[in-house]
């Protein structure tokens, strides 16, 4: 089933906010995911006769665990201040794609049933009863969120649509409306440790495979060391690193890294994935389940460190949640936190990022880079959205945005940054984040990507831009699929151990 | 000397407003803080520290720092209609307390002209309710009725304060005698009367509207959370139980 014919958008010397243009995008269906997948997950696979009071019901359960929710649903003015800051209302004019009006889907639906005003006067506030329509609504615009945290930055009351839509993904699960792409790859990282369903046996292969290409290249012989009991670090990242272009060159960085500064470390079969696709869906219990296979790993190999791999909402997992889910931290007083605490080094952060780790040694002398390995590139810097709005490095706030410059800027001698309001905080989303990296999607996808298209753009008129550096499996996947759609090469796409790799000198 | 109807009518309706308003908003506020928020989530870059937080906030309640990155326009006409507001409530203190503090006498004047600058701000986000096809579209019926009473309100009290003066002291002693449960006549002026009834209709719809956004800031998991999730352990009482069962 291919997905259908779509124009794509034309590259404007600005970021435009366009003129409304009702029902442009509601065609955009994921596919749904089929019964066996939803069985695995506990969830209906089709709407059963009752499947608004189920709606419902999860709704109010919602409502009451979690206070975001409560909040954000009651405290919207409808003051217009995010309507032009989501990157799919700005790539396809639905107004649906407005942050305010994509919160609305499920705000009309709490007023109408959770609200004295809505259950007294519903056309005066605008709430409706829940039907198949809303619900077809929901399925259709909660899959053209990429979860980025964007409109939050603008609200005046910090209204968050990733965690309306995250709810509403919740309550579709719950009546049996699931996304065939982001369960399944569930389904896989329960099952068989990683998103991309790669076995043990093929995992340490494709290690081999690859230390004898490092060797091959640089005559240096750098290990990729696979559940070692005892290393020091054990380092998580997103599958996608170990066979996916470019993610792989960046898998090879951090290997030389290790090996430049000395530090035995591991990777794991058994958490072979730092992807956290529970996140997605705004299930915790499930965001639980997969974050527990890092700690279960974390004390089977009894190593003193965890670092994380370039990925960027698994990184917002690590650094915001795995203390929470998993006691992968500090501060813990409770038996179940301090079984793993008390093994871990209290020298370093607990996650750390791999950024955090490779700049600290390159600032201390640890290893030796030589930037001019890249001049034969212009760079520039995607921030991810959720390491940019939803986590943090090092110890100052923003250092998530520091921390990988001055560590891009170690190792190459041409950095430009785009545009101010594209980046930092108000970086925009690749397009294909949040559980959107799926082919069945692909106009959501394309479209989404314009406002990042456009900034690059200008700095590629300007200052001759070849390499856009990031630190995100699924910004680097979207990116090399949909950038040439924009008529940019794909190879401009690639990660900032990327280019460690390039600079870095080994012994 | 018996007590108009209109006097009760009003009496009355401060009354049921005032316990609407009092017992909606504390509801809220107290379904607010029993809500657990299980997942740190603020948005980043956020202050570390609580002290931090208290700042974020401060610049989120006075200034409205988050709206001033996201859109000059609202910001204007927002900060203009609540500083005027406030201006315009912190004046209305002198109708309820005698001797009247010293500083309500102070911003007496600023009360006055503030009126103006309220006015001004809710027109500016009227007009934009029309006029921009992207708020036009989100906007309900409600969303005018609510800009639509506040200006009525400010409005009336204006045509008081600058046209046609209303008779102050006897309105003065209404509040107070409602407030020592000693009821005095309402000064039966139309403009007045509109103005207290339109009050009255606002405190009661507070507690069930969009002016929950007041309390609502406060409460804000992604505004009012400290960014320090890798040196603190955060759990929810829900989340908790999960753990014993391994």
């Amino acid at each position: 089933m291919a997905a259908a014919e779509f124009d794509i958008p034309v590259i404007k010397d600005d970021i435009e906010v366009p003129k409304l243009r009702e029902g442009a995008m509601a065609h955009a269906k994921t596919f749904p995911a089929a019964k066996p997948v939803q069985d695995s997950m506990g969830y209906p696979h089709e709407l059963g006769e009752d499947w608004k009071e189920r709606a419902l019901d999860k709704m109010g359960d919602l409502l009451g665990k979690y206070r975001s929710l409560k909040v954000f649903m009651d405290a919207c003015v409808h003051c217009g201040a995010c309507t032009d800051k989501c990157h799919y209302y700005l790539g396809t004019s639905d107004p649906k794609n407005m942050p305010v009006a994509r919160q609305d889907l499920m705000r009309q639906v709490y007023r109408r049933y959770f609200t004295t005003a809505g259950k007294l006067f519903p056309k005066l506030v605008g709430a409706k009863d829940l039907t198949k329509e809303i619900l077809d609504d929901w399925y259709s615009y909660y899959y053209q969120c990429s979860e980025c945290r964007r409109c939050s930055v603008f609200c005046p009351y910090g209204i968050d649509t990733a965690e309306i839509t995250m709810a509403g993904r919740e309550i579709l699960n719950h009546v049996g409306m699931g996304q065939k792409y982001s369960n399944e790859i569930l389904t896989k990282v329960h099952r068989i440790g990683n998103n991309l369903g790669l076995p043990g046996p093929a995992l340490e292969d494709t290690l081999e495979g690859l230390e004898e290409d490092i060797e091959a290249d640089t005559g240096v012989a750098v290990k990729m060391p696979l559940d070692v009991k005892g290393a020091e670090v054990l380092l998580v990242t997103p599958s996608a690193d170990f066979f996916s272009e470019p993610h792989v060159e960046s898998l090879i960085g951090y290997a030389k890294v290790f090996h430049a500064a000395g530090i035995n470390w591991t990777l794991s079969t058994h958490a072979s994935e730092a992807g956290n696709f529970g996140l997605f869906n705004g299930n915790y219990e499930s965001m639980r389940k997969v974050a527990m296979r890092i700690r279960d790993a974390a004390l089977e190999l009894g190593v003193k460190r965890i670092v994380v791999g370039e990925c960027g909402h698994a990184w917002r997992v690590a650094y915001s949640f795995w203390n929470t889910l998993t006691g992968i931290g500090y501060g813990g007083n409770d038996p179940f936190s301090i079984e793993l605490q008390k093994q871990l080094d209290p020298a370093y952060p607990q996650p750390q990022h791999i950024c955090e780790l490779t700049n600290d040694l390159i600032k201390s002398g640890k290893i030796k880079v030589d930037p001019s390995a890249n001049d034969n590139l212009v760079v520039t810097y995607h921030d991810s959205c959720n390491v940019a709005r939803a986590s943090r490095m090092g110890t100052e706030p923003g250092g998530q945005f520091t921390i990988p410059r001055e560590l891009i800027k170690s190792v190459v001698n041409n950095f430009h940054d785009m545009a101010d309001e594209t980046i930092g905080e108000s970086t925009f989303c690749c397009g294909g984040g949040g559980g959107l990296l799926t082919d069945d999607l692909m106009e959501v996808r394309v479209k989404g990507a314009l406002p990042r298209a456009t900034a690059l753009n200008n700095v590629v008129k300007e200052h001759q831009v070849n390499f856009m550096a990031m630190i995100c499996a699924i910004c680097k996947a979207q990116f090399t699929k949909v950038l040439p759609k924009y008529g940019f090469d794909m190879s401009m796409v690639g990660g900032v151990h990327q280019l460690v790799s390039k600079a870095i000198k080994l012994d | 000397m018996g007590l108009s109807t209109v006097t009760m009518i009003y009496a009355g309706m401060f009354y049921i407003a005032t316990l609407l308003l009092v017992v909606g908003l504390g509801y809220k506020i107290f379904d607010y803080s029993r809500t657990p928020a299980p997942l740190k989530i603020p948005t980043t870059p956020a202050p570390t520290t609580q002290k931090g937080v208290v700042y974020r906030m401060a610049k989120e309640v006075v200034l409205f720092e988050s709206l001033f990155k996201s859109n000059k326009w609202i910001w204007v006409f927002g900060w203009l209609f609540h500083l005027g507001l406030f201006l315009v409530l912190v004046r209305h203190l002198r109708y309820f307390t005698e001797p009247v503090w010293f500083w309500v006498d102070i911003m007496q004047p600023f009360g006055k002209y503030a009126s103006i600058m309220m006015v001004i701000g809710l027109t500016g986000l009227l007009a934009r309710r029309f006029l921009v096809d992207r708020v036009r579209y989100i906007s309900t019926p409600s969303d005018y009725l609510m800009l639509v009473l506040l200006i009525g309100i400010g409005l009336s009290g204006m045509l008081m304060t600058f046209v046609v003066h209303t008779d102050i002291v006897a309105l003065k002693a209404f509040f107070m005698g409602l407030m020592y449960l000693d009821l005095q006549p309402v000064p039966q002026d139309p403009i007045l009367l509109a103005h207290l009834a339109m009050v009255a209709l606002l405190m009661a719809i507070f507690p069930i509207s969009k002016l929950l956004h007041a309390p609502g800031l406060f409460f804000s998991p992604t505004r009012n959370q400290a960014d320090n999730p890798r040196e603190h352990r955060h759990l929810a009482a829900w989340a908790a139980r999960l753990e014993q069962k391994n």
